[in-house]
């Protein structure tokens, strides 16, 4: 196989990866904030429940918030557990759990769901960092100006919100760029899996080191793109 | 009409701390009252109170005779009215806060602009015009397209006692407005509050600033513990203090 060869399978398993990166934060981006508000729900139905002479452990009883709960149980396993592991999950649970024939072409669309999903959260977490660190004063000020709940959140909050946790969106996406290759253990043909093949066919170190320098590249991409957007929004404090 | 009435207004925090007992007060049109008091009287808690960020324990609060709050006889607690009758109310007071608060992804002219057009549905043209002709009785006709962060302490006050009279309120409310300023910048804070209260506009200010309230006030009012102690003509409360806590609270700030 000549190095021309090579790299032109790379380069198709590069197209790949390419889609699972651009599909993973097209929908795990808007997910995440979903999620986000899952997890900041106050929905409380026992609230009511609270008199004024209520001791404090019933309070804390009668305040639990079911939803917030839920979402918050669900992203601690997200966070806590290996991504391979939830790929693996997602793509053969079906199987085990009710036996169900899955196609070929479910592989990829197990992928898409692991990785969005998993992003998910953690775009969660720190979309609600960037919520919460909004000083009060914001609120408060939307409130005698006597905007709506919803005009505060969207007119207000969100874009700072947005502007503080790009840093921390940075790092995501850069994380995002590497874990790309955990589609590996699906065996979904990107350019890991196609440069761990050649390796072990050829018996040589070449494909994964030039698929290492195709990652470098990209995330020299990636990280020039979000300073781009960084200093567009640097235009307050 | 009174402006703003408060009857009997009371609150308690967390079930025990009571912060606010049984105040009473009602604001004229056109006259400018000054409250004063040592920290933690009560003072902020009250201008909340009566721009609806806080919830009172009890009492009645109204706006040009419009009820915004009432107590309930049977459970003795403070009833609010809907959300619709609420918006209503909350056009007709302003606040500008001791740290301004502005939108800081805003641009000044925005920041005067936005409430204006999307909660009174005023359109974009008659609410810039209002908004250029606020900033220039400001003095900052030049920071219309600056953002806050670029503009000192002195100026952001000025642009968020702007942003709120874009909304035409009745009656403006400060909470301290040149605590959080270096003393230079003060005076050009106080010079702007002094032209709105010549133009008669009717305002409460919570401040330190003695003898500023003494010139510019109608009224003074002196609160201790909750509690309004005494209230009058400010030459009288500020210059002749009958209570023995005005006398205490006001000779501790003379010495300063
Ligand atoms: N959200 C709250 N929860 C509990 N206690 C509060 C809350 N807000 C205020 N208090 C208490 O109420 C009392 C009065 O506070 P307030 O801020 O109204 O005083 P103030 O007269 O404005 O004082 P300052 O001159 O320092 O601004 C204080 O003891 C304060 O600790
Ligand atoms: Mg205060």
């Amino acid at each position: 196989m000549t190095f021309q060869v090579m790299l032109q399978q790379l380069m198709n398993g590069f197209s790949k990866t390419l889609l699972i990166f651009v599909l993973t934060l097209v929908l795990s981006m808007p997910l995440g904030l979903l999620v986000c508000f899952g997890r900041m729900s106050r929905f409380a139905p026992l609230k009511g429940l609270i008199k004024d002479g209520t001791p404090r452990f019933w309070k804390t009883v009668c305040g639990f918030r079911p939803v917030s709960l839920l979402f918050r149980f669900f992203i601690s396993i997200l966070r806590g557990t290996p991504l391979m592991l939830q790929l693996l999950v997602v793509c053969f649970g079906p199987y085990y759990l009710f036996h169900t024939k899955l196609a070929p072409s479910w592989t990829f669309t197990a992928l898409i769901l692991g990785f969005v999903i998993n992003y998910a959260a953690y775009f969660a977490e720190i979309y609600r960092s960037g919520i919460e660190s909004t000083p009060v004063g914001q609120y408060e000020a939307a409130e005698v100006l006597g905007y709506t709940k919803s005009q505060t959140f969207v007119k207000i909050i969100l874009p700072q919100m947005f502007k503080r946790v790009l840093p921390s969106v940075t790092n995501e996406v850069i994380t995002l760029v590497k874990d790309t290759s955990m589609a590996f253990v699906l065996a979904y043909a990107e350019m890991f899996t196609i440069a761990k093949q050649i390796s072990a066919a050829k018996t040589t170190f070449m494909p994964l080191f030039v698929a290492g320098l195709f990652y470098f590249i990209f995330n020299g991409v990636v990280d020039y793109v979000m300073g781009r957007i960084e200093k567009r929004m640097r235009y307050y404090n | 009409m009174n402006i703003l009435d408060l009857k009997n207004v009371q609150k308690i925090f967390d079930g025990s701390l009571e912060v606010l007992k049984d105040i009473s007060l009602s604001v004229d049109k056109g006259e400018v009252v000054a409250i004063i008091g040592p920290s933690g009287s009560g003072k902020s808690t009250l201008l909340r109170c009566a721009t609806l960020l806080t919830e009172m324990s009890s009492g009645e609060l109204s706006y040009l005779g419009e009820k915004a709050a009432w107590t309930d006889q049977q459970t003795g607690k403070a009833v609010y009215a809907d959300k619709k009758q609420l918006k209503k109310i909350r056009s007709y007071f302003g606040l500008v806060f001791q740290n301004f608060n502005l939108f800081p992804h805003y641009s000044v002219l925005k920041n005067l602009t936005d409430a204006p057009v999307h909660v009174l549905g005023i359109d974009k043209d008659t609410a810039e015009k209002t908004a250029t002709e606020l900033l220039e009785k400001m003095g900052l006709s030049d920071k219309a397209d600056a953002y806050p962060c670029q503009l000192s302490g002195g100026q952001q006050q000025r642009v968020a006692i702007a942003r709120a009279l874009a909304m035409n309120p009745q009656i403006l409310f400060f909470d301290e407005p040149t605590s959080a300023l270096d003393p230079e910048l003060t005076g050009e804070i106080l010079k702007v509050i002094r032209q709105l209260a010549e133009a008669k506009m009717t305002m409460v200010i919570v401040t330190h600033e003695m003898a500023f309230a003494r010139d510019v006030a109608d009224r003074v009012i002196f609160m201790d513990g909750g509690v309004i102690v005494e209230q009058g003509d400010p030459k009288d409360v500020i210059g002749n203090p009958q209570e023995e806590r005005t006398k205490q609270f006001l000779a501790r700030f003379s010495k300063q």
